[in-house]
């Protein structure tokens, strides 16, 4: 086997990746009026609390069985979605609660959506998850928020605001969403 | 990768926020680049155990990407100005293997140094003929190849009088969310990479090296355009990526 060629090193998005990233990738994972669709929206601060505008919010998460999808799903339900920050720092989605998946050695965990976030400011970009709050019972057996503070572990569940669910990001300062490496 | 397990027997553990040692990745705070100072988290960072979650990847079907959605130079009615370029490589995991059928997706200023985004201000011309993105899926050898026009360098308002060098945007997804990587392509021997704090935040020489591209006459088409490789190499923490 050939030796390691090294890793290419990350960069940040910049200020500038609209017109090419969020054209043929968006916010919604699903149609609307789909059953069970839920909207998720949130907004990214930066450490003054002032909002980012020019950030990207990508979602990665199973389907409502809890599956990843394979190619056969393609043409549907990706479990990919992207939605760029507004002014306010306001992203917006609309999808399908996902099913809960196993984790590492079979362990359940609480049903969740992964959360990536690029930004000009950001040379790498962050890793953190968002669970649903309409499951304590699987939430308090989670093995990462389980893991955490219970003020840490709050950063990482939705709230309920009518009928969407949000979840703010906080880069950093009093409140600061976990970030995670994987 | 290994030195990023934090020492203790917790399958749970945290890292500094930043590159652990050996990391080719630069730190989430960099001062000299002036945007990291509000942004950067200041706490540590979480370990994840790997699941199914990170370890699963998009699936880009045949149809994910248009025809000429490779070639930036045939995107309009006319051709953009500047100097054609090709841009080829493949995408590779840790151990040089092949990563097949993924999304690659580039965009860049044109030849004067201007984005087509209503947010950018610099008075240079935008190009009727150029948009500047470009989408394309990788072959079996983990190949991608793009046509497009050099970019040109551009000022920022980081510090007094900074430009950044030439440099074209590169989204990859790899087998899994753990490869996922957003970086920039720059050309060879720019002077402006001494004054760019982007470019510099990597600390590593070797690594920087990296994402530099090399001219290769090779790649050139004789009479109509220069040729540049740009090899990418991604991988999370997984030793064996889960294969879809």
């Amino acid at each position: 086997m050939a030796p390691s060629p090294g890793l290419t090193p990350s960069q940040t998005v910049g200020p500038f990746f609209a017109f090419a990233l969020l054209g043929t990738v968006g916010g919604e994972l699903v149609p609307p009026n789909t059953p069970g669709a839920i909207r998720i929206e949130g907004t990214v601060t930066d450490g003054a609390g002032d909002p980012v505008p020019d950030a990207m919010v990508e979602l990665w998460q199973a389907n409502a069985e809890g599956r990843y999808l394979d190619a056969a799903d393609a043409r549907g339900f990706t479990g990919l979605g992207r939605s760029g920050t507004e002014d306010d720092g306001r992203f917006s989605f609309l999808t399908v609660k996902p099913g809960a998946v196993r984790g590492a050695d079979g362990v359940p965990q609480a049903p969740h959506v992964d959360v990536f976030v690029f930004a000009r400011g950001l040379l790498k970009h962050l890793v953190t998850r968002m669970y649903f709050p309409d499951e304590a019972d699987a939430n308090a057996a989670d093995p990462l928020l389980s893991s955490l503070d219970p003020a840490d572990a709050a950063t990482l569940v939705a709230v309920p605001a009518g009928d969407t669910l949000r979840f703010d990001i906080r880069l950093q300062g009093d409140g600061q969403t976990v970030f995670l490496v994987v | 990768m290994e030195e990023m397990t934090e020492p203790g027997t917790s399958s749970e553990g945290t890292v500094p926020a930043g590159p652990a040692p050996g990391d080719e990745d630069p730190p989430y705070l960099y001062p000299d680049y002036v945007a990291t100072r509000l942004r950067a988290p200041k706490r540590p960072l979480v370990l994840l155990p790997q699941t199914l979650t990170e370890l699963s990847g998009p699936a880009f079907g045949e149809g994910a990407v248009g025809e000429l959605d490779h070639d930036l130079t045939r995107q309009h009615d006319g051709e953009p100005i500047g100097q054609r370029i090709v841009v080829t490589g493949r995408l590779l995991d840790a151990d040089a293997r092949p990563i097949r059928n993924q999304l690659v997706e580039v965009w860049q200023a044109n030849s004067a140094g201007r984005y087509r985004h209503e947010v950018d201000r610099h008075p240079a011309p935008l190009d009727p003929n150029f948009t500047g993105a470009g989408r394309c899926l990788t072959d079996d050898d983990g190949r991608y190849r793009f046509v497009t026009i050099k970019p040109g360098s551009y000022p920022w308002q980081n510090h007094d009088n900074a430009w950044r060098p030439a440099h074209i945007h590169f989204s990859v997804f790899g087998r899994a969310f753990t490869d996922r990587l957003v970086t920039q392509m720059y050309f060879p021997d720019d002077p402006l990479f001494d004054h760019d704090p982007i470019f510099q935040s990597v600390r590593d020489p070797e690594a920087r090296r990296r994402m530099i591209s090399t001219f290769e006459l090779d790649l050139t088409e004789p009479d109509w355009a220069h040729g540049y490789a740009f090899d990418i190499v991604v991988g999370g923490r997984a030793a064996t990526p889960l294969e879809h």
